[in-house]
């Protein structure tokens, strides 16, 4: 494979893993939230959480649909473009992905079939039952994702035979690596934050536009809820993970901090444009010593540079150093979000602070935007190695592949996904719009003087009218 | 060990063609029916399942990653174009499904998207098979090909018999759990359809005997092998018996009966070898370690699986509800 073909085929990867994330990163969170809107249904009786639950499955079905139909190409992407990581490694990372497919993917697709059409057909507890198994199986699928990708970078549990095939040795330790069980938390708590304020942000909308009250208040106070408990949680899952790669990938460590040099005590770099040419940061805002305090709870320890490891071992520099910035500002974003928000609500506060409407209303991407910068962070920063400190990505690649089939399957991907994204936008966008279907006798008239014209103006209910 | 997986990787490989076959074939049928109730009729009959039916390819993917990792890694690459646009025609066809439904003022786009998407994969499979019958050229299980070696006449031959073969399954779904005028003219197309996948079986076995493939010199070595077309007969039989008794139930029988011996025919003479005539079972298989821990993922959940299957099925079993929605 000539270097622009790896190049493509990075980019490939990059853009179709990222593609696919936003999906399961939603469906994982809104499957629990709506196993746990139809228990509270169950148990309160509330027809406001039926309407709720029946609104966003359709959102989940689309999200769902979505994230099944671009999953099927990350399962062979491994062989297509990194033949020799998958021949290679394929006795680790095989079984890992197999699980995934076996445990969650077939256990996902067969009970969102009774979820989406079976609440007729099946008894109510049956019905509960079925959302726990879809949610049960997008966690499993996570689950082993997490256990796959935290093995690359942290190869444990293998011995490498005299073919360079990675011969599995342990099982226990590659599942119950140390890294999985904070890099898999961290991974479920940014999919339940990301569905968190999606759904915040919708009943924002509908207070912006003064209709649906009680659907758009309940979402508030269900989502910001909900984030105000995970939010913290996330961030110190946020700092587990970056102990063990200050631990374990000290090369990954020194370009997010964006540190060159070897420091004792040593600087944290708040800001400033990494130059790798250079090899030194410029425009940069650093407070001394927070830097140990961060790497390793200490006032005097020495932290590890960029300039201790030879340039070919070291990875780029700029992605790893922004990405991680962007994300950990998104978290301390949705940390004074959902506080502030959540004591506004319960305060009953809200309907006088409009601002804070349109905060939680445009706050919507936040969640994914942590979670994509995040995965940036480890994946990019990861590099040179496929393999963490083993196998080369550029050794990992398909040998006969070359530039010219990459960049026309790159851009078959780009124009499918392209068409997709703006279609899929565009019908999330008219369902959001159209919101829950109303339910005349539990609204207070007067806190809803429009809700007759807000139900006209909801746009075409025809379409997907499960009476129709 | 190494057995087992094999036949699991059988077992999915079958279901997927059979499963996801149907309702491919409904995917191509539906380009022919321009009526809005009959198309929504053929979209209902599938629409429960056919994510489930999709999922047994990832599952054979996924075998064929964590249990033979070897084959999985030449087969991907030497077929990298062919993949590509099977998983662009699978992902384009899954989403015009879905966004038919939500669609005003677009819906021919996405009606096209998923006739042409179910028809673009079934072509693409086919060839693949085409291409892999005639070998797959590599040394240690790395590719050494070129980037449209799969593209022979054979090979684009078994991707048209792939489509009439599809088809076939798909009529006989749609007679199956349809009714009125989409049933009707299902049964219309069933004797064609089958008369078509036997004339290519015919058009595949002169070129196999023509191009002195080597599949062939097995047929001399293994006279048993007789045995899967012979029960390959009895599946048109089926059909046809179907068809003159409008017996709903018979036609879909009969053509899952012929898949299920076709594959049988083909697996059966490549054994065993896995990429025929290069790599064998037991040159492919990975490491035991690796095969012992995902069997308990073999024996307990795939059983699991095709429980899940069964009961999904038994739930939309019977005719479609005219009156039922999409949603």
């Amino acid at each position: 494979m000539d270097v622009s073909a790896l190049l493509l085929s990075r980019i490939q990867f990059a853009f179709t893993v990222s593609f696919h994330i936003i999906f399961p990163a939603f469906t994982v969170g809104l499957a629990a939230w709506l196993t746990f809107l139809e228990a509270l249904r169950l148990a309160t009786g509330r027809p406001l959480y039926r309407r709720l639950f029946d609104f966003w499955l359709h959102i989940f079905a689309i999200a769902f649909g979505l994230g099944v139909v671009t999953g099927i190409v990350m399962a062979f992407q491994f062989g297509t473009n990194w033949s020799e990581l998958s021949l290679r490694t394929g006795p680790v990372q095989g079984p890992l992905l197999g699980y995934e497919s076996f445990t969650a993917f077939a256990l996902e697709a067969s009970f969102f079939g009774v979820m989406m059409f079976g609440r007729r057909r099946v008894p109510t507890w049956f019905y509960l039952f079925a959302c726990a198994m879809v949610t049960l199986g997008t966690s499993l699928s996570s689950f082993w994702i997490m256990v796959n990708n935290s093995w690359m970078q942290w190869p444990v549990g293998y011995e490498m035979d005299a073919n360079g095939i990675f011969v599995p040795t342990d099982w226990f330790a590659i599942i119950f690596s140390p890294v999985v069980w904070v890099r898999f938390p961290h991974m479920v708590l940014a999919a339940y934050v990301t569905t968190a304020f999606c759904v915040a942000a919708t009943g924002a909308w509908y207070l912006i536009e003064k209709r649906l009250h009680a659907e758009g208040v309940e979402m508030i106070r269900m989502g910001l809820g909900l984030a105000a408990v995970l939010v913290p949680l996330q961030i110190l899952f946020g700092h587990l993970t970056g102990d063990y790669v200050h631990d374990r990938q000290p090369a990954k460590f020194a370009a997010i901090e964006g540190r060159w040099e070897n420091e004792k005590p040593a600087a944290e770099v708040l800001f400033a444009i990494p130059d790798e040419a250079t090899e030194a940061n410029r425009y940069a805002i650093s407070i001394p010593y927070l830097g140990s305090v961060i790497g390793s709870m200490s006032l005097t320890s020495e932290e590890v540079g960029l300039k201790s490891f030879p340039p070919d071992q070291r990875p780029p520099v700029a992605i790893p150093f922004f990405a991680f910035r962007i994300m950990v500002g998104c978290g301390l974003v949705m940390l004074a979000l959902a506080w502030f928000g959540t004591w506004t609500t319960h305060r009953r506060l809200l309907p006088q602070r409009r601002w804070l409407i349109w905060c939680i209303f445009l706050s919507f991407p936040l969640g994914l935007i942590a979670t994509l910068t995040g995965w940036f962070t480890a994946e990019v920063g990861r590099q040179p190695w496929a393999v963490y400190g083993v196998l080369r990505t550029a050794e990992a690649a398909t040998p006969s592949l070359t530039a010219r089939e990459v960049g026309v399957s790159l851009v078959i991907f780009a124009l499918i996904y392209g068409t997709i994204a703006v279609a899929g936008i565009a019908y999330v966008h008219r369902l959001l719009r159209r919101g829950p279907e109303p339910d005349p006798q539990t609204m207070d008239p007067q806190l809803n003087p429009k809700r007759p014209l807000g139900l006209a103006a909801g746009g075409p209910a025809a379409s997907s009218n499960p009476a129709e | 060990m190494i057995a087992f997986w094999t036949a699991a990787l059988s077992l999915t490989l079958a279901l997927y063609v059979v499963l996801d076959g149907f309702d491919l074939g409904v995917g191509i049928l539906f380009g022919l029916n321009r009526n809005e109730a009959d198309r929504r009729q053929m979209l209902r009959s599938i629409s429960p399942v056919w994510d489930g039916n999709e999922t047994w390819l990832v599952l054979t993917g996924t075998i064929l990653f964590g249990a033979f990792p070897l084959v999985y890694s030449l087969l991907l690459s030497a077929f990298y174009i062919p993949i590509v646009v099977m998983l662009s025609a699978l992902i384009f066809r899954g989403v015009a499904f879905e966004f038919r439904e939500k669609s005003i003022s677009r819906k021919w786009f996405w009606d096209a998207g998923f006739t042409l998407g179910s028809l673009v994969a079934t072509f693409v499979q086919g060839a693949a098979v085409g291409a892999m019958v005639g070998g797959v050229p590599n040394e240690a299980g790395r590719f050494t090909g070129t980037p449209f070696g799969w593209l022979t006449p054979f090979s684009v031959l078994c991707g048209v018999g792939l489509c009439l073969g599809y088809s076939l399954l798909g009529a006989g779904w749609l007679v199956r759990k349809t009714e009125g005028e989409v049933r009707d003219r299902a049964y219309r197309q069933l004797p064609r359809l089958l008369a078509g996948v036997l004339a290519f079986l015919a058009a595949a076995f002169v070129a196999s005997l023509a191009m002195n493939l080597p599949v062939m010199a097995r047929w001399l070595e293994r006279p048993f092998l007789v045995l899967f077309p012979l029960v390959g007969v009895s599946g048109c039989l089926l059909v046809w018996a179907g068809c003159r008794r409008r017996d709903d139930r018979l036609p879909f029988a009969g053509a899952v009966i012929l898949f299920l011996s076709a594959f049988g025919t083909l697996a059966a003479s490549f054994l065993p070898y896995m990429v025929p005539f290069s790599v064998t079972i037991a040159e492919a298989a990975a490491p035991m370690s690796s095969l012992s821990f995902m069997l308990w993922a073999g024996l307990f959940v795939l059983p699991l699986n095709v429980a899940y299957t069964v009961i999904v099925y038994l739930l939309f079993k019977g005719k479609v509800e005219l009156g039922e929605g999409y949603r």
